[in-house]
């Protein structure tokens, strides 16, 4: 029996914490300071400095730019739309194409693998069947191979298959999508496994007690709990599929009627790259859906999805 | 419902040397409220979860009724389950949570929603039917766990330790709430606790396990007047048994200069190194010339109804803590010795070697 009362307690419990900080709490302490949101200020400014003068230099004319730095534009204002004029309009094929060619590419990228990787990963987290585990490593060893390595012996493949070239189904755009799909499982289906195995395992069993089946725990329980899990990797996978050029490069094979955007960028510099002024403005230009996706997925990132369930 | 029997069933982990369950034999009554009682790691939950179907049974059967389950999946078995941590989905409002396993069973909506409605005002959560998990108290949330279970209105209840999670005064509440509702539903239930005071008063009957073998399966207080051997004398009762090695010579049982009084039938069968065991309450406390068993007080608990007074016996042989029940407003400090006594039917003789009982 305490002989304390609780008040007591509580008093004596944050005496105590006064002068025993936890380490988390130091922290955490230290990086609210004064000094350490200066400090953060300055990180943020220094990093944001570079995209801010490629934002002013999408503005300046040709011969601005060319010749003197971004910061010269507080001495000396003068913006213009030419750059951006001549990023979208100043091409044989219309910028449109590449960007509808980006989604295209895009857009199949994410799901088929979000969706085979979260199938697979709950086989892999909540079934019994032989050699699964040999087979989990198997898998998660697989990230060790360098793309670049597999790049010829795949297209040899796709050659062999019919997939390539723009004779093949899909206008050579199975390519592409495969190639994103193969290399983003691996690591897809590692996390979706880790994400599943969090989910408290009284929950399936008391769905398998309530008469669901493996489907209906799929699809009722893991696909809700898991919604923020799965939106941040499709956002991550469509944020690398939506920046990546050499995949596009590879396997598109400069068949210019199914390149994305990033194709198009590459090339804009010129030949010589006597045209580097206009990278600024494409870069923006490109950047516009990844912002978008970005702003709208916010809301996926939630957390607590779990609370209430299990206590403990 | 339905009356459940395990035969031989067996439960061995993979990779285990040795089974969790060797085999479980086991008859458990139509309505009847069997609790499963033992120390952690005694296999009570492996037991339910065989009943359950959440583990596999390698050996022997289990029977729901006259149908036999033991290959069946869990959804085939007609039975409810409540866990230790409830395991709610958190994504689901109470009554989609309630209502989750009729949905399964593609119950049509109206009568589903009736069912949980119904439900719901068993346990009083018609007001929170709307709410998310999160949204609860722990005793609301083990309501809704109960609810899940109630609503299906199923043959058997498996309860893994519902009561666990919750606090002092709040368990032993809803003990009483779990035990008449079941009860008045009249479902057979099978109840896993490690509290042998829930056990206690929750159970028709109980079955104390111990390293995955029943020890004894009988009613309350048949445990507690009758124990077959020392686990379950020393697991059955709060505060424990006290149980003093003794040597029996001629019909006698000594505690150093105590000689302990013992029942005929005991008297009979009980030869060298033997253990007493009295309960608290059966002590007597005589004056210093009757030949009682000497005690020195260490430590009393006032209870208020009563005071439980331990101290050392100070015989060799005798574990150093005896405790006796006195009344509460006996006076009996630190530092007294009491000298305590007992009849021969208060005495449990247990052979020390096999643990077994040997009185009446």
């Amino acid at each position: 029996m305490s002989t304390t009362t609780p008040v007591e307690d509580t008093v004596a419990a944050e005496e105590a914490t006064k002068h025993r900080k936890s380490a988390s709490t130091a922290a955490k302490e230290g990086l609210s300071s004064r000094w350490g949101s200066a400090a953060a200020l300055v990180i943020a400014v220094l990093w944001t400095v570079p995209t801010v003068g490629l934002l002013i230099s999408s503005f300046r004319p040709e011969a601005d730019v060319k010749t003197t730095g971004w910061w010269t534009v507080l001495s000396n204002p003068s913006f213009t739309l030419d750059s951006y004029r001549s990023v979208i309009t100043g091409s044989d094929v219309n910028l449109a194409t590449y960007f509808v060619n980006s989604i295209v590419i895009t857009v199949p990228s994410v799901v088929i693998p979000v969706t085979i990787a979260t199938m697979s990963a709950y086989a892999f987290a909540w079934m019994q069947f032989k050699g699964r585990d040999t087979l989990f490593v198997a898998i998660f060893a697989l990230q060790i191979v360098p793309i670049q390595v597999t790049m010829i012996p795949l297209l040899t493949l796709y050659v062999d298959w019919g997939l390539a070239g723009r004779q093949a189904p899909g206008g050579g755009f199975w390519t592409v999508w495969l190639s994103h799909s193969i290399f983003a499982l691996p690591l897809a289906i590692y996390l979706m496994h880790n994400f599943m195995r969090e989910i408290p395992g009284e929950l399936v069993e008391s769905a398998r007690i309530d008469g669901a089946g493996h489907v209906q725990i799929f699809t009722r329980i893991m696909l809700p709990l898991l919604k923020p899990s799965i939106a941040a990797f499709a956002i991550f996978q469509f944020l690398w599929v939506w920046n990546d050029l050499l995949v596009a490069l590879v396997f598109a094979g400069g068949n210019l009627q199914v390149s994305p955007l990033t194709v198009r960028l590459a090339e804009l510099a010129g030949q010589r790259g006597e045209d580097w002024h206009l990278l600024s403005a494409g870069a923006f230009v490109s950047l516009v859906v990844p912002v978008l996706v970005f702003v709208f997925g916010q809301r996926y990132f939630v957390r607590g999805m779990l609370a209430g369930s299990v206590k403990g | 419902m339905a009356t459940i029997s395990f035969k031989k069933a067996q439960r061995w982990y993979p990779g285990a040397d040795k089974p969790a369950v060797p085999g479980i034999d086991l008859d458990i009554r139509d309505g009847e409220f069997m609790v499963l009682v033992g120390p952690s790691g005694c296999g009570k939950s492996t037991t339910l979860r065989m009943l359950a179907g959440l583990e596999e049974v390698n050996d022997g059967q289990i029977f729901i009724g006259d149908r036999e389950v033991t290959k069946l999946p869990p959804k085939d078995r007609d039975i409810a389950m409540v866990f230790q941590n409830y395991a709610l989905y958190p994504h689901m409002s109470v009554a989609d949570n309630m209502g989750f396993a009729l949905k399964m069973a593609k119950m049509k909506p109206e009568e589903r929603k009736q069912r949980v409605e119904e439900a719901a005002r068993i346990l009083n959560l018609t007001e929170y039917l709307e709410r998310k998990p999160k949204a609860l108290s722990g005793g609301q949330r083990q309501r809704v766990a109960m609810g899940r279970a109630i609503v299906r209105q199923p043959q058997v209840f498996c309860m893994d330790e519902p009561l666990s999670n919750l606090d002092a005064k709040m368990r032993v509440q809803t003990r009483t709430d779990i035990a008449k509702l079941q009860a008045d539903l009249g479902i057979t239930t099978v109840y896993v606790t490690h509290d042998q005071v829930e056990a206690m008063t929750m159970g028709d009957r109980v079955a104390v396990m111990k390293d995955g073998v029943l020890q004894q399966v009988d009613t309350p207080l048949a445990l507690y007047d009758r124990p077959v051997n020392l686990f379950v004398a020393g697991f059955i009762g709060s505060p424990q048994m006290n149980l003093m090695g003794a040597h029996a010579k001629d019909g006698k049982a000594q505690i150093g200069d105590y000689l302990v009084p013992v029942d005929e039938t005991a008297a009979r069968k009980m030869s060298g190194d033997i253990v007493v065991g009295v309960r608290p309450e059966a002590w007597r406390v005589v004056g210093p010339d009757e030949g009682g068993l000497p005690v020195s007080v260490t430590v009393v608990e006032e209870l208020g109804s009563d005071a439980f007074v331990y101290g050392t016996s100070g015989v060799e042989g005798t574990p150093n803590n005896i405790i006796v029940r006195v009344s509460a407003r006996d006076t009996v400090h630190k530092g007294d010795t009491l000298h305590v006594t007992t009849d021969p039917r208060s005495v449990h003789v247990f052979d020390a070697d096999s643990g077994d009982r040997l009185s009446d």
